[in-house]
C-alpha cells in the first residue's frame, strides 16, 4: 500500500523529474512533508507565477518536462498566466496543485478554487483526482501528455484527502490513452508530394517555427536547407533552429522581421512551414501573405493546418521524423538566381538603427551582449521592444538558446524563465534581456537566483517607458502617451502625478538588485557598456545591469497590424 | 449551413465542460446539444448541431479531436445519417379546440402523453424540420411550454 503522496513521489521519479519549482500551502502540507527527504531539488519561489515560468524556462532550455507544485486556491490561480504562457508556446510543463478535501469541494471552503475549471482553456489537459487508485495512472499520463505530440502544460489537482489515502494501484510502466494518439510518422505520399514541390520550385523558402525546436529538428532543418539551397526564415520562437550566421539565413520574418525575410515571403513560389503556425504577427494581412507561393505545412497538430492560411501540401507528423524522410527525396540544387536576389536584399537591408545624438541606444547594448558572449549564451527575454531588439541584434546559431514568451506575450516571464533555464543548463551563461516595465513584474524571484547561486544576468534596457505600447501610441495614436511613461515627467493628467524639476525613474534597479543580494550595476554611456557587461558576466553572483537608454527609440522595420508584409515602415523620418 | 457533429467521449466528469468550453472559447456557436451514455457505459455520445461553413467545421472537428477525453469525432453531415429529435409540447386547450389539436397530433403521428383540463401535452418525434413544422401549426392554440432534446443522430454506414 502507498499513500497518494507516495504515489506522487514515485510518479515524479519515474518521469525523471529532478527539480521542482513551487510554494507550499495548507492543501499541500502532506506533499511538502514528504518532499523534505525526497530526491528532488526543490526551488522555493516567491510567487506561484514565478514557479510556472521557471518550470517553463527549464523545459525550453533542456527539452525535459518542467514541473511545479502549488497549493489550492490562490496558489493555483497564480499559475494561470504561467500555464497560458506555456500553452500558447507548446511548452511541456506539469503543474501539481493541492485541492481542499473532496468532502469540502463546492462548499466555498478556505482557499478553494475550481482549479480544473479555471485552467481548462490554458492547459493541454488537466485532472481533478477523485480517487487515490487513479493517481499513479494520472501522474504517468500527465507527463506523457505534456511531453508528447504537440507539447503543452498539464495540471493535476489533488485533494488533500486523496494525498493521504492509501492504494494498491501500481505506477504504470506505460501509458495508453485511447483518445490521445498523436501522429508521429508523416504520410509517405505527402512527403513525396512535398519533395516533388521542392524539386520543382525555383524560389523555395523554409519558414521554421518553435515546433521544429520542440521536435529537436534543428539538424534536419539545416541539412535540408543546405542540401537544396533553400533560404530559411524563422519565427521568434524558431530563432536558433538554423544558424543565423549562415548565408541562407534571412533572420526573423513578420511584424518586426527583416526586410529580406518579408520580401522573400512575398516573392517565394513555395513556402515550406516547419512547426510554425502562421501567427498574425507573422502573416500580417492574410490575403496578401506569400501570394505567389504554394504552401506546404509540416506540423504535428492537425488543427494547425489551414487554420489561418489555406495549405496546399499538409504533412502531419513529427518534424524531425518527416524531414529525415524528406531529405533523401530532395535534389541538390543551386538556385543561383533566387539566392542572388536574396543576397542582394540582405546586403541592402540589414537590421539597422540610427544613433540618436549621444544617447545610449538599446540596440547597441544587445550588439555588445552578442559580441561578448560570441553568440554562445542562452538569451531569455521579457516582452516588448527589448524582446524584438534581442531577436534582431543578436544572432542565434543553436536551438534552445533563445527563450521568450511568443504567443501570450507575458511580461515578467523572462527573469524566472532565466532562472529555470540556468538550473537546467548550468554550463551556460544565461542572460535575461529586459525592459523597465517587464523587470517590475516578478522581480521578487531574483532572491531565488541568489539563494540557489544561479548566476543569471539581467540586463534592463531602461527607457522609462512601456516602450512598445509607447511606440504604437507614437505611430498610431497621435503621440498621446496614455499611461506608458514610467518616469515622473509628462504623465497624463488622469494619472495625477506631480511633475518634478528633473525626470527620474522609479525604482532604482541597482539598489533593488542589491536589496535582493545580487550585484547591481548601472550603465549611462556607450563607453560603460562593455566593461560593465564584462564585470557582470564575470561575477559569480546573479547580476542586474540597468542601462539607461534612449527613451524614445523604436523597433524597425515594422509592419502595422493587419497590413501586408511588404508595407514595412523602416523609420519615422 | 448546419452540421451535425457526433463525438464519442470518455464518460467522465468534466468532459462536457471541456467540449462546451472549447466551442465557446473559440467563438463557435452550438445550436443544439445532446449528451447520453452509449452501449459502452465508459463512453458517452455528444451530438451537437453547429452552424458554420466547411472551414469552421473542419476546425471544430480538429479541435475536438485534440481533446484527450474525446475518442472519435464525426461530422455526420458529410455522410448519410438518420437524425431525430423529441419534443414535449404543452398546448392550451378548451372544449372548442381540443379535437382539432388531437387531429393534428394524429396527422404527425405524435402522441398525447398528458391530458389536463386546460392543456394537452404532446410528445412528437421526428426530424428537426417536422418537429418545427408541428410546433408552428399548434402555436395558434397557445403553447404553454416546449422542451426539445436537440438532435440525436447515427450514421447509416454499415459496420
Amino acid at each position: 500500500m502507498r499513500t497518494g503522496v507516495e504515489c506522487l513521489m514515485d510518479g515524479l521519479k519515474k518521469a525523471g523529474v529532478k527539480t521542482i519549482f513551487g510554494l507550499p500551502g495548507g492543501s499541500v502540507l502532506d506533499i511538502f512533508d514528504k518532499l523534505y527527504t525526497a530526491p528532488f531539488e526543490f526551488v522555493l519561489t516567491r510567487h506561484e507565477q514565478g514557479a510556472t515560468h521557471m518550470a517553463d524556462g527549464y523545459a525550453r532550455a533542456t527539452g525535459q518536462v518542467g514541473c511545479c507544485l502549488v497549493t489550492s486556491g490562490p496558489g493555483a490561480t497564480n499559475t494561470v498566466t504561467g500555464l497560458a504562457t506555456a500553452y500558447m508556446d507548446s511548452i511541456p510543463v506539469v503543474c501539481i496543485s493541492g485541492q481542499v478535501p473532496s468532502s469540502m469541494i463546492g462548499n466555498d471552503a478556505f482557499q478553494e478554487a475550481d482549479t480544473t475549471g479555471i485552467t481548462r482553456p490554458v492547459t493541454k489537459h488537466n485532472y481533478l483526482v477523485r480517487n487515490v487508485d487513479d493517481l499513479p495512472r494520472i501522474i504517468a499520463e500527465a507527463f506523457h501528455i505534456a511531453g508528447t505530440g504537440r507539447p503543452g502544460p498539464v495540471l493535476v489537482d489533488i485533494p488533500k484527502d486523496v494525498q493521504r489515502a492509501s492504494t494498491k494501484a501500481p505506477t504504470p510502466d506505460e501509458v495508453k490513452i485511447r483518445g490521445y494518439n498523436p501522429t508521429i510518422e508523416g504520410h509517405p505520399k505527402q512527403i513525396a508530394r512535398l519533395a516533388e514541390a521542392i524539386n520543382k520550385s525555383k524560389k523555395p523558402l523554409l519558414y521554421v517555427g518553435g515546433g521544429a525546436i520542440l521536435s529537436n529538428a534543428a539538424e534536419e532543418v539545416t541539412a535540408l536547407a543546405r542540401k537544396a539551397n533553400i533560404p530559411v526564415t524563422t519565427t521568434l520562437l524558431g530563432l536558433g533552429c538554423f544558424p543565423e550566421t549562415d548565408p541562407l539565413a534571412l533572420r526573423m520574418l513578420g511584424m518586426h522581421g527583416s526586410v529580406t525575410a518579408n520580401y522573400a515571403t512575398h516573392h517565394c513560389d513555395l513556402m515550406v512551414s516547419v512547426g510554425a503556425r502562421f501567427d498574425d504577427r507573422v502573416t500580417g494581412k492574410i490575403s496578401e501573405f506569400a501570394p505567389r507561393a504554394e504552401i506546404a505545412h509540416i506540423d504535428i497538430d492537425p488543427s494547425a493546418i489551414s487554420k489561418s492560411v489555406p495549405v496546399d501540401i499538409p504533412v502531419v507528423g513529427d518534424a524531425k521524423n518527416i524531414l529525415r524522410n524528406l531529405i533523401p527525396q530532395v535534389e541538390a540544387k543551386e538556385r543561383k538566381e533566387w539566392l542572388d536576389q536574396i543576397a542582394a536584399w540582405k546586403a541592402k537591408y540589414p537590421f539597422t538603427y540610427d544613433q540618436k545624438g549621444s544617447g545610449l541606444m538599446p540596440q547597441y547594448v544587445i550588439e555588445q551582449i552578442y559580441a561578448l558572449t560570441k553568440g554562445d549564451a542562452i538569451i531569455v527575454t521579457e516582452v516588448g521592444q527589448h524582446q524584438m531588439w534581442s531577436a534582431q541584434y543578436y544572432q542565434y546559431t543553436q536551438p534552445r538558446t533563445f527563450i521568450s514568451s511568443g504567443g501570450l506575450g507575458t511580461m515578467g516571464f523572462g527573469l524566472p524563465a532565466a532562472i529555470g533555464a540556468r538550473m537546467g543548463r548550468p554550463d551556460k551563461l544565461v542572460v535575461d534581456i529586459s525592459g523597465d516595465g517587464s523587470a517590475q513584474m516578478n522581480f521578487q524571484e531574483l532572491v531565488v537566483a541568489v539563494e540557489h547561486q544561479v548566476p543569471i544576468k539581467v540586463v534592463i534596457l531602461n527607457n522609462g517607458h512601456l516602450g512598445m505600447v509607447r511606440q504604437w501610441q507614437e505611430m498610431f495614436y497621435h503621440k498621446q502617451y496614455s499611461a506608458t511613461r514610467l518616469g515622473r515627467r509628462g504623465r497624463g493628467k488622469n494619472e495625477n502625478i506631480p511633475e518634478p524639476a528633473a525626470d527620474s525613474y522609479l525604482p532604482d534597479f541597482v539598489k533593488l538588485a542589491e536589496a535582493h543580494g545580487a550585484l547591481g550595476l548601472r550603465v549611462k554611456t556607450r563607453a560603460e557598456v562593455i566593461p560593465t557587461l564584462e564585470k557582470a558576466f564575470a561575477s559569480e553572483l546573479p547580476a542586474v545591469v540597468e542601462c539607461l537608454v534612449e527613451p524614445e527609440a523604436n523597433v524597425y522595420p515594422m509592419v502595422p497590424a493587419g497590413a501586408s508584409l511588404t508595407e514595412m515602415i523602416q523609420s519615422m523620418a | 449551413m448546419k452540421h451535425i457533429i457526433s463525438a464519442v467521449v470518455e464518460n467522465r466528469p468534466g468532459v462536457l465542460a471541456r467540449v462546451i468550453g472549447l466551442i465557446s472559447g473559440r467563438g463557435y456557436n452550438i445550436h443544439s446539444l445532446n449528451v447520453a451514455p452509449t452501449q459502452d457505459a465508459a463512453t458517452s455520445r455528444i451530438t451537437m448541431v453547429v452552424p458554420g461553413d466547411d472551414r469552421i467545421l473542419e476546425q471544430v472537428t480538429k479541435q475536438l479531436n485534440k481533446l484527450v477525453d474525446v475518442i472519435k469525432v464525426y461530422d455526420l453531415t458529410s455522410e448519410k445519417y438518420i437524425d431525430r429529435e423529441l419534443m414535449l409540447v404543452k398546448i392550451m386547450t378548451t372544449a372548442k379546440n381540443r379535437s382539432s389539436v388531437i387531429e393534428l397530433a394524429a396527422l404527425f403521428r405524435a402522441e398525447i402523453v398528458c391530458v389536463q383540463n386546460q392543456s394537452l401535452t404532446i410528445q412528437m418525434v421526428g426530424a428537426t424540420d417536422e418537429v418545427d413544422n408541428f410546433l408552428e401549426l399548434v402555436k395558434p392554440n397557445g403553447v404553454q411550454d416546449v422542451s426539445r432534446t436537440g438532435v440525436i443522430a447515427v450514421s447509416r454506414a454499415e459496420g
